[in-house]
Order: C-alpha cells, then sequence, then structure tokens
C-alpha cells in the first residue's frame, strides 16, 4: 500500500477553495502526518478557475502526478470536469450540483455544457460522488460554508489517513466561535450526504 | 496567531512566504519592507499582520515593516538599515528586482553591515505576472550569494541563516524563490524568536561613497568577497548529496522546488541515482560539484526556466577534461519555458534513463467547456469608468494600461486595454503614441502603480506637452495583491495613522494643467469629464476615484450595514444586451429565451447597472 495520499481541491475563486485546502493541511499536521498543500494567489483569484493540491504521507511534491489522486473534491461540476487528468478509475470524485456559469458564456459566446453529460463523463473516468453543497450550506445558516460541506463529503468517501473527528476540530478551531454551529451543521451535512448516496 | 504564538520546537502549517518571515523573525529582524507583488506579497503582509496583532494585545513589535512607494525605495530603506548595523530583509517580486536593480547593483561593491536578506520571488509560467524571467541571473550579474529553498520549512532556515551568512561575507544575500515555494504550505518547525536589535549607529566611511575611485577599489573586493562565499557554499548544509537506492554512475542536479518532483520520480522510477541538491546556487559549490563530474557517466540537470545550473556543469566539465554526459534543456530533454511538475520531470527522467515512466499520459475530457479566466469583480468601480470612457472616446483612441486589476479590463465586451510593458508604463507609451500618431490616447493605472512609477512620465507629459489623457484610476488601495496601503491611504502597513497623499494634489504639482476628479459611479458625470479632457489640447488628467468594492462591502457587514441587491423587472427589460454585451458585469446572466438575471450570489450591490440600462428595468432588491 502506498502511504501517500493526494487531493486536488477545485472551483471558482470566491469558493472558499483555498480555506479549504488550508483547513485540510492543518487537520494533517494535527494528525501528525506529513502534508504538503499547493495554492493559487493573484489574478488567479478574481473569479477564475482555482486549484489547490493537498498531498500527505510519504511526499515531496506539493503537485500531483497525472491520474494519481485519491479525490477530487470541486465546489462547481465543470470544475470537476477541468481537472480531471488528474483521476484514474479508482479516484472519488466529489462535485457540488450547482453551476455557476463563467461570463465568457453570456460575454464571450462560448458554452456552458449540458450537465447530464459532464456527469457522464466524469463516471466513465472515475467514481463520481454529486452533492448539492449548495442547499445544505444554505440550510446551516450560510452559503459560504459550501467549502466546509465538501470537506465533510471528503471526509465521508474515506480517503483520508486520518479520523474525520480531526479534520472537524481543526474547522472549528479555524473559524469564528460563534459560527462554530453552522460549521457543524455544514460539515455534517457533507458527511450525510455521501452516506445517503 | 499561530506564526508568533506557537511555542518553540512546536510543528505548524505554514505558506512558504509566512516561513520566511518566521525565520526572519527567529533571525531578530529589525527593518523589513517590501512593494506588494505575486507571489511575494505574503511575506509582508505577515510583517504587517504581526504587527497590527501586537499592538492590539498592547505590545510593541520587536521590528519596523513597511510597504514602501517601490521596490528601488524598499531596498535602499533597508539597505540604510543595514549599514546602520541592524538586520533587514526586502521582498519583491521577480519584476521588482528590474526596479530596484540600480539600487541592488552598486549595493553588491558596496557591501553591508547588518545582514540583508533580499528576497526575488520568481514566477514560472506567469501565473500573475507579464514575464518569467528567471532572477537567478540578477546573482550571477551582479555578484550576490544566493539561497533557494525547496520546502516551506527550508525557507525559514534559509531566511533564519541567511542573515549569518549575509553578516559573514558583509554581502547582501538573495533568496530566491518561485510560486510553488511562496503558495506553497508545509508543516514547519518552529526555533526561537530572537530578540531584535534596534537602534543602529551609522558609522561614516568613504568607501560608502561610491564614486568611480572608490567603485574601482570595491570591484576587487566584492571578487574576493565571492570567493570566501564559495567556501562557504562548500560547507553549507544546503547543498547535499541524496543519495537514492544503490551507488550509482547517475548523477541528477536540481534546486529549489525542481527537488521535490525529482525525488518523487526517481523514487517512481526505481532507478539509482545520486541527486545534488543546491540550496546555495551562487557561487555553486565546485569541488562538490566536481567530486559528482567525477563520480558519473552521465549527469542530468533538472532546473526551472534558463539552463543557469546546466551552462555552469559544463563549463565544469570542460575545464575537468571530463566527458560526463549532460543532459538537460541543451539536449532537449527539459524545457526553458513555464514550470515544472511531476508529469514532465518523470517523463523526462524516464526517457534519459530509458525506463518505463509509470504516469500514464493523461486523456483530455471530451466536452468543450467554456474558460473561465479572472475578471473584474461585480461591482469593481473600473468597469464604471470604462463605460464611461467609452461612451465618449473615439473609435481609433488607444488604451496604454498597467499592472493591476484593472488590466482585466482586457478582456470582452469592455477591451480597454492595448498596450502593457510593466509597471508605470501606460503613461510612458501614451507619451510616444502621442509622438508617433495622430490617434487619441488614453492611459489608465492604478492608484498604487501612481506612486510607484507614474509620476516621471507625467512630469514627461507635461513638460513635453504631450495631447494624452492619462486616468488614475483611484481606488484607495492596492486591491490586486491583497488591499496592501500605499502613500494614497491614510495609515501604513503597521496600522500607525500615515500622512495621505492626493494623486490630484501631485498631478497638480507636477504642472498638469487639466485635472478632473471624478467618481465613476455617477456613469454619466464620469462620461464628461472624460469628454472634457480629451477636448483639452495638452496632458490632462482624470482621476476616477471610487474604493475598491471588495473593501467598501467588507466595511459595510462590519458596521452592520446592508448591501443591497438588484433585480429586473422582466416586463420592462427588452433584452437589449447592454448589461451584458456592453457593461459585462459577471452578475448578469441569460435565462431561458434570452431573458437577462441578476445572480444574487454574486452582486456586490454596488448598482451601477441601474444607470447603462435604457428602459429603467434594474431596480434595488432587498438586503443581502
Amino acid at each position: 500500500m502506498s502511504s501517500k495520499t493526494s487531493i486536488v481541491l477545485t472551483g471558482v475563486g470566491g469558493h472558499g477553495v483555498i480555506t479549504a485546502a488550508n483547513i485540510l493541511g492543518k487537520a494533517t499536521v494535527n494528525a501528525d502526518v506529513n502534508v504538503y498543500v499547493s495554492e493559487v494567489h493573484g489574478m488567479a483569484q478574481r473569479g477564475g478557475s482555482v486549484i489547490c493540491t493537498v498531498r500527505m504521507g510519504d511526499v515531496s511534491s506539493p503537485l500531483v502526478a497525472s491520474g494519481t489522486a485519491d479525490a477530487i473534491i470541486s465546489t462547481e461540476p465543470i470544475e470537476a470536469l477541468r481537472y480531471i487528468r488528474y483521476a484514474s478509475k479508482n479516484t472519488k470524485v466529489i462535485t457540488d450540483v450547482n453551476p455557476v456559469i463563467p461570463f465568457t458564456v453570456a460575454v464571450g459566446g462560448e458554452e456552458y455544457p449540458n450537465l447530464e453529460e459532464v456527469f457522464k463523463e466524469i463516471n466513465s473516468r472515475a467514481k463520481l460522488y454529486k452533492i448539492d453543497a449548495l442547499k445544505i450550506a444554505e440550510d446551516s445558516g450560510a452559503i459560504i460554508t459550501k467549502n466546509i460541506v465538501m470537506l465533510g463529503a471528503l471526509a465521508a468517501v474515506d480517503v483520508l489517513p486520518f479520523k474525520s473527528d480531526i479534520l472537524f476540530e481543526t474547522i472549528l478551531d479555524n473559524v469564528p466561535t460563534k459560527y462554530g454551529k453552522i460549521n457543524e451543521k455544514a460539515f455534517k451535512g457533507g458527511i450525510d450526504a455521501i452516506k445517503s448516496i | 496567531m499561530d506564526i508568533i504564538d506557537e511555542k518553540p520546537e512546536k510543528t505548524i502549517l505554514l505558506l512558504g512566504n509566512e516561513a520566511i518571515t518566521r525565520g526572519a523573525l527567529e533571525a531578530g529582524i529589525d527593518v523589513a519592507t517590501a512593494y506588494p507583488g505575486t507571489p511575494s506579497s505574503e511575506i509582508a503582509d505577515a510583517f504587517s499582520a504581526i504587527a497590527k496583532y501586537l499592538k492590539k494585545k498592547g505590545e510593541k513589535p520587536s521590528f519596523y515593516f513597511e510597504y514602501s512607494i517601490n521596490e528601488k525605495v524598499a531596498l535602499e530603506v533597508a539597505a540604510a538599515a543595514s549599514f546602520s548595523g541592524l538586520r533587514a530583509l526586502t521582498c519583491m517580486k521577480h519584476v521588482g528586482l528590474n526596479v530596484a536593480s540600480d539600487a541592488f547593483m552598486t549595493y553588491l561593491y558596496v557591501g553591508c553591515r547588518g545582514g540583508h536578506i533580499i528576497i526575488t520571488a520568481d514566477d514560472p509560467y506567469c501565473h500573475s505576472s507579464q514575464n518569467e524571467q528567471d532572477n537567478r541571473y540578477f546573482a550571477l550579474f551582479g555578484s550576490a550569494p544566493m539561497l533557494e529553498p525547496t520546502t516551506p520549512q527550508e525557507a525559514k532556515e534559509m531566511a533564519r541563516l541567511g542573515f549569518e551568512i549575509s553578516e559573514e561575507l558583509h554581502s547582501p544575500i538573495l533568496l530566491r524563490t518561485t510560486t510553488r515555494l511562496n503558495h506553497a504550505r508545509g508543516a514547519v518547525n518552529l526555533k526561537k524568536l530572537k530578540k531584535s536589535r534596534g537602534k543602529g549607529h551609522f558609522e561614516k566611511s568613504p568607501m560608502l561613497v561610491t564614486t568611480p575611485a572608490v567603485a574601482r577599489a570595491r570591484h576587487p573586493e566584492l571578487l574576493k568577497m565571492m570567493e570566501r562565499a564559495e567556501k562557504i557554499s562548500e560547507k553549507s548544509p544546503f547543498n547535499e548529496i541524496v543519495a537514492i537506492g544503490k551507488t550509482s554512475k547517475i548523477g541528477i542536479v536540481t534546486s529549489g522546488v525542481s527537488f521535490n518532483y525529482v525525488k518523487e520520480a526517481v523514487e517512481d522510477l526505481r532507478v539509482d541515482a545520486k541527486i545534488l541538491k543546491l540550496g546555495m546556487t551562487n557561487p555553486l559549490p565546485r569541488k562538490m560539484c566536481g567530486k559528482l563530474i567525477k563520480a558519473c557517466e552521465q549527469i542530468i540537470i533538472v532546473e526551472e526556466l534558463e539552463p543557469f545550473l546546466e551552462n555552469q556543469f559544463k563549463a565544469m566539465a570542460y575545464d575537468m577534461e571530463s566527458s560526463v554526459k549532460i543532459f538537460g534543456k541543451s539536449t532537449g530533454h527539459f524545457s526553458r519555458l513555464y514550470e515544472y511538475n511531476p508529469d514532465i520531470v518523470t517523463d523526462a527522467l524516464s526517457k534519459i534513463l530509458k525506463v518505463k515512466n509509470p504516469i500514464s499520459k493523461p486523456i483530455d475530457y471530451k466536452i468543450k467547456l467554456p474558460s473561465r479566466p479572472p475578471t473584474l469583480c461585480p461591482g469593481c468601480p473600473h468597469r464604471a469608468t470604462y463605460f464611461a470612457v467609452k461612451k465618449v472616446a473615439p473609435k481609433e483612441t488607444i488604451y496604454p494600461t498597467d499592472i493591476g486589476c484593472y488590466t482585466l479590463g482586457k478582456a470582452p465586451p469592455l477591451e480597454m486595454a492595448d498596450l502593457l510593458l510593466c509597471m508605470g508604463s501606460n503613461a510612458g507609451t501614451a507619451c510616444g503614441l502621442a509622438v508617433s500618431t495622430d490617434q487619441k490616447i488614453i492611459s489608465f493605472m492604478g492608484d498604487s502603480t501612481f506612486f510607484h512609477s507614474g509620476i516621471p512620465p507625467i512630469i514627461d507629459a507635461v513638460h513635453h506637452k504631450r495631447d494624452v489623457v492619462i486616468t488614475v484610476l483611484d481606488n484607495r488601495t492596492t486591491a490586486m495583491t491583497g488591499h496592501q496601503p500605499h502613500p494614497g491611504t491614510d495609515f501604513d502597513g503597521m496600522g500607525n495613522p500615515a500622512k495621505k497623499i492626493l494623486v490630484e494634489e501631485v498631478v497638480k504639482g507636477c504642472g498638469v494643467e487639466h485635472i478632473e476628479v471624478t467618481n465613476p459611479s455617477d456613469i454619466k458625470g464620469t462620461a464628461e469629464a472624460f469628454k472634457r479632457a480629451l477636448d483639452f489640447k495638452g496632458p490632462a488628467v482624470v482621476v476616477s476615484k471610487a474604493p475598491c468594492i471588495l473593501l467598501e462591502n467588507r466595511a459595510k457587514r462590519k458596521a452592520g450595514k446592508k448591501i443591497p441587491t438588484y433585480t429586473i423587472d422582466q416586463e420592462k427589460c427588452k433584452q437589449c444586451n447592454i448589461c451584458i454585451g456592453k457593461f459585462g458585469c459577471p452578475a448578469f446572466y441569460y435565462g431561458e429565451n434570452g431573458t437577462v438575471h441578476i445572480d444574487e450570489q454574486q452582486c456586490n450591490g454596488c448598482g451601477d447597472c441601474v444607470q447603462i440600462c435604457p428602459f429603467d428595468a434594474i431596480s434595488e432588491k432587498e438586503e443581502k
């Protein structure tokens, strides 16, 4: 068994993808497992496509080789497909089902693809888990917790080299105390969403 | 705040940039200066955040930190601290060193007293930059000792120990990073914070005044310093052989983040190799390198961008009359372009070593996906300015632009960026276009760029009576790099009150005779201001002033104020396409049958769209 775990986190600038990667990295340190995280900053953040990678265990590189991700979690469906090269048949791809239409569609005449086609293609290349993270986040009390819903979902697919409690505690350590309850709901909502698939 | 509150010996997760700041604090940093620029900004931002945090707790920060007006001034301020015996640090992005290079090149002749680390954050692949220049050549060019970290942990150690190397050599040193180090997070083991020196004392010396005679005397000293530096390089713990597998005649030479990819690739390919991991890359430890050349039949050089190590290894092999085969860029196995990654490095090594590559070639997705480039935020005041300009400017007008968020105005439908070289180039190229063409010229720069390097070309325009309109998009912050303060804000990088300098007063002082100050959220008024500026014969400056919407909304949230959202009355909407096709706010989208809607999640509540709709179909909805 390889003692390397590679997680790809993708989405749209503003969805909290970097925050999620940071929390996942901190949880890994708390679990006493070696970790290396790569992020996108600067110009890449203004509503653009965002990708972060988190590698755990016996790793030297923060970047993931093609076809070697254990999981891809995406806050937007087509962003999951955009980075599908990191997936193999065994990769668990978890995505929110709610599209965020890029301005290039309205302005540049580009086309947003049929979602069913997108899911079909992801499913043909990896194990797809679809969740309505936006709704779970809304029901939890704040749509900005969508990234926490995604982390909950990740914790439920059995790829992390540590217990989900550690991730949950790290989340609570990294959000203001008054938002603890909302984040708890979001995290558990993510776990339940995977369990109910 | 982990970065200063956690105890020594504790391991915490730090961004590469934060690790550098921590390393400097463990070395007792006295004076840190910067001009923000991706991917370097968080080094400075960490100093700024720590200073504010300590002040809030009622403690006095042990260091002085400033966001300087530009990289050259940042380097000069820190150099003076070093001359006074203090430990100094200056950080900037790679192209920032071009700006600071005038000071940098002669500073190396003079040498330093207190340790001084100059950080150049290079950006292979141009993630957020206008070029991907390899600043390791600055170390060769100016004779600067140079360190290149591989991980955040090593970045912290290099920042900490770099001051000692600098003081031993009496020379400032370069700490050269790349985006994948700056913006990588890793586990960092903390050491004790060191007390800073406080106030220094400037000792006068004729050798500090670089007249030609002094420069001639200093140049041989510089070369001697590099000889001493080479001895340090030979013994440096940052230069080491990492042997993988059994004894091997295969050598791999690498530095910086490339080492990470090499190590995993060698393990994945199951080959035996000696990896020479170079952390001090100028001057190279020639004895150590020579030993590797002697011990190997083939040497593979893995480095991003230019063949900096490769050419030096070839020269060393030539001097040794060695027949070792050197693989790298010149053999076509590695590219001089962009960033490397595990795929690229594993593939090249498998080809050179003739072993099977376990990484399967990625198959592209079959569905065509729409691109998702970065864009001006919904509610960005620059969009309103651009829209107003387009209403009054003749068709052939040229729009020189500059470095900042407003560069994103290049995208359709605004398409308000025609020419860009570097920080401040908008006004300089505007002057040149006025000399060379009969087209109208309206140039754009941000307020931070104005202070950085935008003022001299305005003076040039005034002195030579150029018929140009120079626009300062004044959003009261350095937005793109993370909202740092600048001379136009009334607070500084340590959170202290600061003298706020108004753009319009500066340009008045420069002799500009036609100055318009306008608020872009009044689109009609702004269009009229530009019309008057265009009609004026000679240089005119328009200061289009409105706060960055992200800062404005942050302040509103903090104050408990409501952020409105807007909605479209489908009865009134004639689907004329102005809001999407001309204004281009990304919060707008087409629904079914061409109906137009506003995405409430994206709308930042600026309300500019109310003014641009010819059918009064847009109105404020409810609080968000």
